[in-house]
């Protein structure tokens, strides 16, 4: 088992963990930990986050929960999540289910999102719901 | 660039209930676009995505590319080139300049595009350029594993390059590009990241030649 910090990369954010578990490809956190870094809590019904909770399955419970700690890696797995690892900055990068950004994007339902601008002021997609909106990239390269 | 162009549209169209959101996929940040975005002083937003958030949650492979989102927050057009076409292929590749025919032509990909958006800002959903849900479907494309495998890669190595180790995340952009050899978004951000003239260099104009018959800037048909 390995105590030593290190960065999870979530959604948008990265989290820096002081004191994880970690044993192989397992990531063990606190409660609090999970929720920080992934927005997940756990319920008795399951792992819930935004109104949804996932059931752990039947007699699978001692991998996702040990100890008061849960393992944010075994979730992803269950999700479809695919999990990306560089050991020597002990950082973790989880991307989106693919089943999840078909679902998503299939909807037609916007996705809302929250960036800076160059004052460092932040805008959200979901401010501009009644306007039509040109969402439009670009890039200085 | 064309935020002046959005800025235009903006000052046009807002009393239609319009507003263009401008999204730099740019992870060297804000050294890297606020010379752009401080020559257009922009009124709308123009926002800094480092991570490529936006490319990710709406599918885009290149810039310049948009997304038409209505009022109820739907999309009304998916992914698309906005306002670019091929014609740039044939532009001096030494000075960067355009002879006038073929500028020509490059120019008529944007007046099109343009027009499209007003027409889509004054008449709302009765406008011919605001999808059907049937349709806006059929031109998606559906993200695989291998699209989401390929996010988190680039994902680690933006991290790894804003952390100062930018050694340690050439491994993971050169797997993004492997695992989605179509995003331009990545081929160039990563480019960019070893030398800024780098993303429009000899290695860019080789990609762009290898890429033969196929379009750099796809055009949608009914624009």
């Amino acid at each position: 088992m390995e105590t030593k910090p290190l960065t999870v990369i979530y959604g948008a954010h990265a989290t820096r963990i002081a004191e994880p578990e970690v044993k192989g490809d397992e990531l063990w956190l606190t409660a609090e930990e999970l929720d920080r870094t992934s927005g997940w809590v756990f319920k008795p019904e399951g792992f819930c986050k935004a109104g949804t909770c996932i059931p752990i399955p039947p007699k699978r419970q001692s991998e996702f929960i040990r100890d008061s700690r849960y393992n944010l890696a075994a979730l992803a797995a269950l999700l479809g999540q695919p999990i990306v690892r560089n050991q020597e900055q002990a950082v973790w990068s989880f991307g989106e289910a693919a089943v999840e950004r078909r679902r998503s994007l299939t909807s037609l339902d916007a996705p809302d999102f929250t960036l800076p601008d160059l004052s460092g002021r932040m805008h959200s997609l979901s401010e501009h719901r009644g306007k039509k909106v040109l969402l439009v990239s670009w890039a200085s390269w | 660039m064309d935020l002046p162009v959005w800025q235009a549209l903006y000052d046009e169209l807002r009393d239609h209930n319009f507003i263009p959101i401008a999204v730099a996929f740019d992870s060297a940040g804000e050294k890297a676009v606020a010379p752009w975005i401080e020559a257009a002083h922009p009124t709308y937003p123009c926002l800094i995505d480092r991570s490529h958030i936006v490319a990710e949650l709406y599918d885009m492979v290149n810039v310049p590319t948009a997304v038409w989102i209505n009022e109820q927050g739907r999309i009304v057009r998916p992914s698309e080139i906005a306002g670019f076409n091929d014609a740039f292929r044939r532009m001096d590749r030494v000075n960067l300049t355009m002879p006038p025919d073929v500028l020509e032509e490059f120019s008529s990909a944007r007046s099109a595009y343009v027009g499209a958006i007003r027409d889509w800002a004054v008449k709302g959903a009765a406008s011919r350029f605001a999808l059907p849900e049937q349709e806006v479907l059929r031109r998606m494309h559906t993200p695989s594993d291998e699209h989401v495998r390929a996010a988190a890669n680039f994902r680690m190595g933006e991290y790894l390059v804003e952390q100062g180790h930018a050694d340690a995340a050439r491994p993971y952009f050169e797997e993004a590009k492997r695992l989605r050899p179509e995003s331009w978004n990545y081929k160039r951000q990563a480019w960019a990241l070893e030398d800024p003239m780098k993303a429009a260099g000899p290695e860019f104009w080789a990609a762009v030649d290898a890429l033969g018959p196929h379009e750099y800037y796809p055009v949608s048909k009914d624009i």
